[in-house]
């Protein structure tokens, strides 16, 4: 609570204790009428204030005109009726004053709920120099700087660790509890908090620059974006009040003129001004005003704790609404890491084959040697550093494209492709599985093949399957990889489509059909994402409906082309992003629906002399106070 | 040339107001008015001085809604 809403508080209070004590006083006339402007001004002064400074500026209808015009009209009606009835302008404006301090309340308390879930800007770092560590704003640090880390503190800056080990808790970033591990050589981000050891971190980057830095500016920068249903309530705001304004004024003084000029039965002014009052209580438009981009807000920043980033509202709308899923392969339904998963046809005992195969590509650095070298490695317990120390090899010959040759214990080995093998008069033997193969030959004669296989990510499967249960109804792979891997992923995760070897192009226009065959499915109602971790798919991220990237943390050209950023690789947050954007729209339109919904009825029932002011004030108030109890349940989306 | 602000306004409808008032400002290309996190980014004329716009918005602002805060 600030010092404005403590004393908006000490007013609403006073303002109460007086109306009940007047309430039991028997006091009469004008003396009445002066009791009872003290609460009354004390709770409205500022509303009066502010709706005479609205007509002098030309701002007629806004809440301030409403409730002052109500209020003072009902006071007018007591004294001319001189029923003395003040109580209900005081009780008018004291429960509108009593919700926009809830209103206030309320949103204070999520702005800072959020901001506090995003908790990951450093506020100092400690630079290190010449052994001396200081403590300095992380906007002073330059690229290629010495930082210390101390556990529990957050780390500030993007960098290399130079010295010590530890764990880092990247929750606030990613949303998983598992901590990861920091050696030496490993680059760390900034936003991590450290957990057990001192760090040394070399910088990599400027503090602007650093990951904490452009996820708080991409999540402060989210709401911007104004969603269909927000642009919707500001136009209707617009629109809706003067409207209202208009029928009161037609309800106060049509009815009266008919049945006094015309039915001859009287004017009835009392009646239906009083009418007229309630009308312009029940019509300000504040609960649907606060609540709907409250609702967006909140939304955003409970997926933002989750590890997903939304960058605006439209995109949790567009989400909402997605049937249609497509994914690239690669990083995202794989670990995109190539592992040995098999030595077949071998006329050697397999280990001894692998044992060769890695001797021969011992100076390569390519992904698929380097997988090669892991397996051997991991069979034999051998250092990958110590193979070509400790071994005999030879007049190694790197062929660009097949593969490499080498002699390995005086003979002549060639691994490599098929191509590779015909070269060196060998008859290579294709395998029934996916994946890639690597033929190996012994003095040109055929030894065997390995097959290196991307592997699935352990919750791919899962992933898929939540989607459907979501009412994603078609999911498609889009791949450049060979139709023989592309099929058996898709079959084993249980894809509907796959497109296989599509070059980059390719996949733009496979996107776009999606994206014309999904608007002619329903008539432009469901939406199409795209989903990749950002690696040369970036022209398809910005061009399907939502683009999701994934694995974001540390790639920049992911977090710049998405619409979605997943922190952490995990494909089950894909449909942990639709579930929390269908929990919020439910949410905003439960909150259009209930709150126009309330306020018609009520307004009808007012203009035919059902509802006094007191169902106008729950009209009002207390809509809105629902309205945005509603919508802060948007912020909860741990189980979805 | 985008410039972000710091607000201070109490309603959503409110911060509204202050977004159709800042737009109607010349030299001003578009704004955009933040209730929740309590920020306005403006987007100024290319020919604008940002410095001298803003006086002009704040006063505009100030018109539409009397009980409104820019931290320039």
């Amino acid at each position: 609570m600030n010092n404005k809403q403590r004393k908006m508080l000490i007013r609403i209070i006073s303002a109460a204790v007086l109306i009940i004590i007047l309430h039991f006083l028997p006091t009469e006339g004008w003396l009445r009428f002066c009791l009872y402007m003290v609460p009354y001004l004390i709770v409205g002064y500022d509303i009066l204030r502010k709706a005479v400074k609205g007509i002098l500026n030309g701002q007629i209808f806004d809440e301030n005109f409403l409730m002052a015009v109500a209020t003072v009209g009902a006071i007018a009606l007591a004294l001319i009726s001189r029923s003395g009835d003040y109580t209900e302008a005081c009780a008018v404006m004291l429960f509108y004053q009593i919700g926009e301090f809830f209103q206030g309340y309320a949103v204070g308390k999520s702005r800072r709920n959020i901001s506090a879930l995003m908790d990951i800007r450093p506020d100092y770092a400690n630079l290190v120099e010449d052994d001396d560590v200081q403590k300095v704003d992380p906007d002073e640090v330059e690229v290629g700087s010495i930082i210390q880390v101390s556990p529990g503190e957050k780390i500030p800056i993007d960098g290399i660790v130079t010295e010590g080990s530890s764990s880092l808790n990247t929750s606030a970033l990613t949303g998983e509890s598992v901590p990861r591990t920091a050696r030496v050589g490993d680059e760390v981000i900034s936003g991590c908090i450290n957990l057990s050891g001192v760090l040394r971190i070399r910088t990599t980057k400027e503090f602007e620059e650093s990951t904490a830095s452009k996820i708080l500016d991409l999540v402060e920068n989210s709401s911007m974006r104004k969603s269909r249903s927000e642009n919707f309530i500001t136009k209707f705001a617009k629109y809706y009040t003067p409207i209202v304004c208009l029928s009161a004024l037609v309800l106060a003084v049509l009815p009266p003129l008919i049945s006094g000029l015309i039915l001859k039965t009287g004017f009835t002014w009392g009646t239906w001004v009083y009418r007229a009052l309630t009308f312009l209580v029940i019509s300000c438009p504040c609960a649907l005003v606060v609540s709907i981009p409250l609702s967006f807000f909140a939304g955003i920043g409970g997926a933002s704790h989750e590890g997903i980033l939304v960058k605006g509202s439209n995109y949790l709308e567009t989400l909402s609404k997605v049937r249609t899923v497509a994914f690239d392969k690669t990083g995202t339904m794989t670990k995109g890491v190539f592992k040995v998963s098999g030595v077949h046809h071998s006329s050697l005992p397999d280990h001894e084959l692998l044992r060769l195969a890695a001797l021969t590509e011992t100076y390569s650095n390519h992904p698929i040697s380097k997988s090669i070298k892991e397996a051997y490695c991991e069979l034999s317990g051998e250092d990958p550093s110590d193979i070509s120390g400790s071994h005999d090899v030879t007049d190694v010959e790197e062929i660009s494209g097949q593969g490499v040759m080498a002699t390995v214990e005086g003979k002549r080995l060639a691994v490599g492709n098929a191509r590779l093998m015909t070269a060196v008069g060998a008859q290579p033997i294709e395998c029934s599985e996916a994946g890639t193969l690597v033929h190996v030959a012994m003095d040109g004669k055929y030894q065997g093949h390995i097959l290196i296989s991307d592997q699935l990510k352990p919750t791919a499967g899962e992933a898929i399957e939540t989607l459907r249960r979501r009412g994603v109804d078609r999911t498609v792979m889009l791949t450049g990889d060979s139709s023989k891997v592309g099929q058996k992923v898709a079959l084993d995760l249980g894809i509907d489509q796959v497109k296989c070897e599509l070059l980059p192009e390719d996949k733009v226009n496979e996107v776009e059909k999606l994206l014309s065959e999904e608007a002619a499915r329903s008539g432009g109602k469901s939406k199409v994402a795209f989903v990749g971790d950002g690696i040369n798919d970036a022209p398809v991220l910005s061009m399907a409906d939502v683009g999701i990237a994934m694995g974001a943390l540390g790639s920049d050209a992911a977090i710049e082309a998405a619409d979605v950023v997943l922190m952490d690789d995990d494909p089950l947050k894909i449909s942990k992003a639709i579930g929390i954007a269908r929990k919020c729209m439910r949410i905003v339109y439960e909150n259009i629906v209930f709150a126009i919904g309330v306020k018609l009825i009520c307004l009808l029932l007012g203009a035919l002399g059902i509802a006094n002011m007191w169902l106008a004030i729950f009209a009002d108030v207390g809509v809105m106070v629902i309205a945005v109890l509603n919508a802060i349940r948007a912020l909860f989306v741990k189980n979805l | 040339m985008k410039k972000t602000y710091k607000i201070d306004v109490d309603c959503a409808n409110c911060a509204n107001k202050m977004e159709e008032a800042t737009k109607n400002t010349e030299g001003v290309k578009d704004a955009v008015v933040n209730f929740m996190t309590l920020k306005m980014k403006v987007e100024f004329e290319d020919d604008a001085d940002p410095d001298q716009v803003m006086q002009d918005v704040i006063k505009n602002c100030k018109k539409a809604e009397s009980d409104c805060e820019i931290y320039l």
